[in-house]
């Protein structure tokens, strides 16, 4: 339909809901104070109890307690924070060796990086076809100066969600501090830190409709972490710099529009999808997990041509989604998670990701398969590869 | 959903002329039984396209041309603007079309987009380069060496790595001698890639001067 767009790339980041900004406008206009202690003046000790309220929100929506959860400027800001701030606390105590896995998203990945440049030794678990780490090989990995693993939730580009219950045990039981980036499962899979040993999670408001640039770091009582970005005595000490109070009142108002029917929706939509293409589409593979997998992230690859001209059609017709392909990232190198799970360039390249939100109906599902299913045709029909003559 | 006004007003990451040529690519597909072939770049560079020529054997002239893209936009618009501009022309004219022609034709083509356009240039000149070899009208009619085919195998990619297949060392070393090259190729026999990688080697080295045989062997 002309004039209309349907975004598909929820898994990049979301549409911000109105009741958010509603939620926010009196701290940008009305009460724009810093947040002063007890003893300030009315209107910054009004913007602490807006800070004080979002934070119980927050910690609740994980079963913490409030004083176990800082807000950031996103995800890219916690998994730093945590990464590096266990890495201080403990690399000159304990040891120097951090687990990640492969296929973490790029805060992580590269958090990992820069302290093996710093001397720090990393291990890059692999991961199976479907993207789960091997529970035996991690138990086996974890050594005498292990100080950190760090395994995600959801997969940001496949959606396989990984057994963090298992993992936490694990680590809890090898005394490891244990973090999550659990950017793309916050709200969407249940996480609880009372029946999971989790020490630190990302979380953030870009991926569920809240404000952009607003995220989380869930901080276990307890967990060595040193603060390094130095200033003010902020976040009980573990973040320096004035509060972001629109944004967490917006990040609370988030979670708060968050429930059980509204993932149910995104559930069936993407299974909508995945059924649909993958029975009507030949020559397609599932990335990912069938069943353990976000509920709202679909990712399939379409043999024999290239993802930046499917989502170049796409986008002329009128929908918003994003692949794996080389040509389309700015780096020009293929998706680390579609080659981590063993597939080759070719699965990476034509790979494209669905994700779903709020604001996308169940019509969008049926008109995106069937424009895909026309652009895949045709641009088979110029592609040198798969034909049978 | 969320409305947004009308589509003259979206933002591509491409201008109007490569978008056209990207909708609507002109010369697209085979020509049976083509007078000149080529097959340039592989899946897992990302970018794979097949030229195919029908040549006016008197004239020299390009009567008709054919081309195929696994690619991005920009390889796929690239494919169709340089079959336009080659089609009709000498060989010698041909030969003499590069990426700035192409890129000048569609308006200007993003530098980060080189390497992936300037494949559908190299599949022209490689076709050419095959009608030539085909029918004896190569200029310098020099012997064929083992370093010529060891030139010539950087054509072939290695389908695993993107890589020419001398580069990632699949194939190690070759040998000329009367007339036949022989060529040994680090893969088992029976593994999924070895015949289509045999096929590519042999389609793009039988035509050089001199060549009766090519001889392509797995190693064990």
């Amino acid at each position: 339909m002309l004039g209309e767009y349907v975004y598909l790339d929820n898994g990049a980041i979301t549409r911000m809901d109105e009741r958010v900004l509603e939620a926010m406008k009196p701290y940008f206009f009305d009460v724009y104070a810093v947040a002063t202690s007890e003893f300030g003046y009315s209107m910054g000790i009004e913007a602490r109890e807006a800070l004080d309220d979002s934070r119980k929100i927050l910690a609740q929506s994980l079963g913490a307690g409030e004083e176990e959860f800082i807000f950031t400027s996103g995800s890219t800001e916690s998994s730093n924070i945590a990464i590096k701030g266990v890495a201080l606390a403990l690399g000159d105590k304990k040891g120097k060796h951090i687990i990640v896995s492969k296929i973490e998203d790029f805060p992580v990945l590269y958090s990992a990086k820069s302290l093996e440049k710093q001397g720090f030794e990393v291990t890059y678990l692999d991961v199976d076809d479907e993207g789960f780490i091997d529970l035996e090989k991690l138990r086996d990995c974890i050594r005498e100066d292990t100080i950190l693993v760090s395994i995600q939730h959801a997969n940001q580009e496949i959606g396989t969600l990984q057994d963090i219950a298992t993992i936490a045990q694990i680590c809890q039981e090898k005394k490891v501090v244990f973090h999550t980036d659990a950017t793309h499962s916050f709200t969407r899979a249940p996480l609880d830190v009372n029946n999971i040993p989790v020490d630190l999670v990302t979380v953030s408001a870009h991926t569920i409709h809240g404000p952009h640039g607003v995220g989380g770091l869930y901080i276990r009582k307890g967990t060595p972490l040193r603060k390094w970005m130095d200033g003010g005595f902020q976040e009980f000490n573990f973040r320096a710099g004035l509060e972001n109070i629109p944004g967490a009142v917006g990040f609370a108002k988030a979670v708060q529009l968050i429930d059980d029917n509204e993932n149910q929706k995104l559930q069936e939509m993407r299974d909508r999808l995945l059924d649909r293409i993958l029975n009507e589409v030949p020559q397609t593979t599932l990335n990912g997990s069938r069943l353990k997998r976000s509920p709202q992230n679909s990712n399939i690859t379409f043999h024999f041509v290239e993802g930046e001209s499917i989502t170049l059609h796409l986008d002329m017709r009128g929908f918003a989604v994003s692949t794996g392909s080389a040509c389309f990232s700015r780096s020009l190198e293929a998706s680390h998670v579609i080659t981590g799970i063993g597939g080759d360039h070719e699965r990476a390249h034509g790979s494209v990701r669905f994700t779903f939100g709020r604001f996308n109906t169940m019509e969008d599902v049926d008109n995106v398969v069937d424009a895909v299913t026309d652009v895949v045709e045709n641009l088979r029909r110029i592609s040198p590869l798969g034909k049978t003559d | 959903m969320v409305k947004r006004e009308g589509e003259s007003k979206m933002k591509f990451p491409y201008g109007d002329k490569v978008l056209e040529h990207f909708r609507n690519p002109h010369n697209v597909g085979k020509i049976e039984n083509p007078d000149g072939k080529a097959t340039v770049g592989s899946p897992a560079c990302g970018d794979m396209v097949a030229v195919y020529l029908k040549v006016d054997a008197d004239k020299k002239i390009i009567e008709d041309i054919k081309f195929e893209s696994y690619g991005c936009a920009s390889n796929i618009a690239t494919g169709s603007i340089i079959t336009d501009l080659a089609k009709g022309k000498t060989l010698e004219e041909a030969k003499k079309l590069q990426w700035k022609d192409a890129a000048d034709a569609l308006g200007g083509l993003p530098n980060l987009k080189v390497h992936c356009s300037v494949l559908a240039i190299n599949g022209l000149h490689m076709a050419i380069q095959n009608y030539e070899e085909r029918n004896g009208l190569i200029k310098d009619k020099v012997p064929t060496t083992r370093e010529i085919v060891m030139k010539r195998l950087n054509w072939v990619m290695d389908p695993t790595t993107g890589m020419p297949v001398v580069r990632s060392e699949l194939v190690k070393d070759v040998e000329v001698e009367d007339g036949v090259i022989k060529i040994v190729v680090e893969l088992p026999e029976d593994h999924p890639l070895s015949n289509a990688i045999k096929e590519d080697i042999i389609e793009k080295t039988e035509t050089l001067w001199g060549i009766k045989e090519v001889v392509v062997s797995f190693a064990e």
